[in-house]
């Protein structure tokens, strides 16, 4: 990604973002609510309207029709229909992506919602109709797996549950952005991209980031590094 | 456009439909309560039944078809839904052409309940086949489908979706030639009213009820009619964007 500028409305909220993620490796996207996160998520997926600058996704600028079947993205709100059983939301979206019926009752187990399958998207806990969404992501295992805040209100026996899913996808191959508001997740991820008002503060693993600023977690990265950019300017 | 795409939008929403027991009513009950309705308020005048019974059989699946599917519709928009189908491999006329089809299909339905309850129960005397009746009033549905996926484009909230609904449909029952003949109304009004779909279906209905042959009007109504439903298709396909702001 290079110089991505994205304007919504008068505010521009992206002003000109360079990163990489590497291959095969989880990527943490932190930083607080509001900083462009989903933005970023969105121009990577390409569904956002882009200003200026170049996104590239597996060799392909972001948004071709190629790159559609293969990037599994996960929206910040359950994108799944309501009125629809957990097996039939996620028996559309195979068909849609054109996936074999055996992946449905995979994903569907791998998100731990087997017990589950007939029950209504609508009546499930928001953490569980999240995971159908993530169930959706992961048909046809998708080599990019983009996810906005997956792991949201989940309780934390959930969270180490999917936090040791994407590290089995990740060692399967597949490349995996997530993006989360809470610093403590920055420890599960390989790479790091930490992110402020529309800016990059800081990239790299967990241990460079922490050696580089001289701080024990991340969370004091964070801090430093803001505090930082607040004196410089 | 990829026919399995389309079949699977299709099965979906008619499977949504089939939980949501209320929508399946209203679409598919509402329109025979209201034909009752009509011919009970003209009790004992059959002959004012027979000539607004057929038009308003028109009506009433065009209103209701183009209500329930710009709110579904929008709901699709506002859930996010939509943004992960449109990532995805679907092409925005399958998308379209999914809904079009379940909702065309309850159209169908829609129409050969009302048209039987009408011609059948409630004695509804018309001189055309009862066929074309049963015909054009689910063309009239799909009518109503279509323009309700277009202008769910244009609203934001499902509030906004029904405000279309006075906006969009009432003025069109004003001069669709309903209420006034269509040549007797004002220039200006009559030129509105050949410019708007309602006006064709209710035509349709008329000359259908009026003769027992084919008129070339009819056949007419039909083609424009045919022709809004392309035509809000396409349009609809337009307002889909697979960036948004």
């Amino acid at each position: 990604m290079q110089d991505l500028v994205v304007v919504r409305g008068r505010r521009t909220v992206l002003p000109g973002l360079s990163c990489t993620l590497r291959r095969g490796a989880i990527t943490g996207l932190l930083g607080p609510s509001g900083c462009g996160k989903s933005t970023l998520i969105r121009s990577i997926v390409g569904v956002q309207q882009v200003d200026s600058g170049r996104v590239e996704v597996l060799g392909q600028p972001a948004g071709s029709a190629t790159l559609r079947s293969q990037i599994g993205y996960v929206t910040q709100e359950a994108s799944v229909y309501d009125n629809l059983s957990v097996r039939d939301n996620v028996a559309f979206f195979s068909r849609v992506l054109g996936v074999p019926v055996s992946d449905e009752d995979r994903v569907i187990e791998q998100v731990g919602l087997a017990d589950h399958g007939g029950s209504l998207a609508g009546q499930l806990s928001g953490g569980q109709r999240s995971r159908v969404s993530l169930a959706v992501a992961l048909l046809g295992e998708p080599p990019l797996l983009v996810l906005d805040e997956p792991t949201v209100g989940l309780d934390p026996v959930l969270r180490v549950e999917l936090w040791r899913l994407f590290a089995d996808l990740a060692a399967a191959g597949a490349t995996i952005l997530v993006s989360s508001h809470a610093m403590d997740e920055a420890a599960r991820c390989d790479d790091l991209i930490l992110m402020r008002s529309g800016e990059i503060l800081a990239a790299g693993t967990p241990a460079q980031l922490c050696d580089a600023a001289g701080a024990q977690d991340i969370e004091s990265v964070f801090l430093k590094l803001v505090r930082a950019r607040g004196e410089a300017a | 456009m990829n026919k399995a795409i389309v079949a699977a939008v299709t099965v979906r929403v008619l499977r949504q439909l089939r939980r949501d027991r209320r929508t399946a009513a209203m679409l598919l009950v509402l329109p025979c309560v209201l034909i009752t309705l009509l011919w009970w308020v003209y009790d004992g005048q059959e002959l004012v039944f027979d000539r607004v019974g057929a038009p308003l059989l028109a009506v009433f699946p065009f209103i209701v078809m183009f209500l329930v599917t710009s709110v579904t519709t929008l709901s699709e928009r506002t859930s996010g839904t939509l943004e992960r189908l449109l990532a995805m491999p679907m092409g925005k006329l399958d998308f379209l052409a999914g809904y079009a089809l379940a909702f065309g299909a309850v159209a169908i339905v829609q129409g050969l309940l009302t048209t039987s309850l009408a011609l059948f129960v409630l004695g509804l005397d018309v001189a055309g086949p009862a066929w074309v009746l049963a015909a054009v009033a689910m063309l009239d549905g799909v009518l109503g489908t279509t323009l309700g996926l277009f202008v769910s484009a244009f609203a934001r909230t499902e509030f906004q979706a029904v405000q279309f609904m006075p906006a969009f449909v009432l003025p069109q029952l004003l001069v669709c030639g309903l209420l006034l003949p269509r040549d007797q109304l004002p220039d200006a009004l009559r030129v509105a009213s050949d410019l708007l779909p309602l006006s064709y279906a209710v035509d349709a209905m008329q000359q259908v009820s009026m003769h027992a042959e084919w008129t070339t009007d009819l056949g007419r109504d039909v083609v424009v009619l045919v022709g809004f439903i392309g035509g809000a298709l396409l349009l609809g396909a337009a307002t889909l964007r697979r960036r948004t702001p």
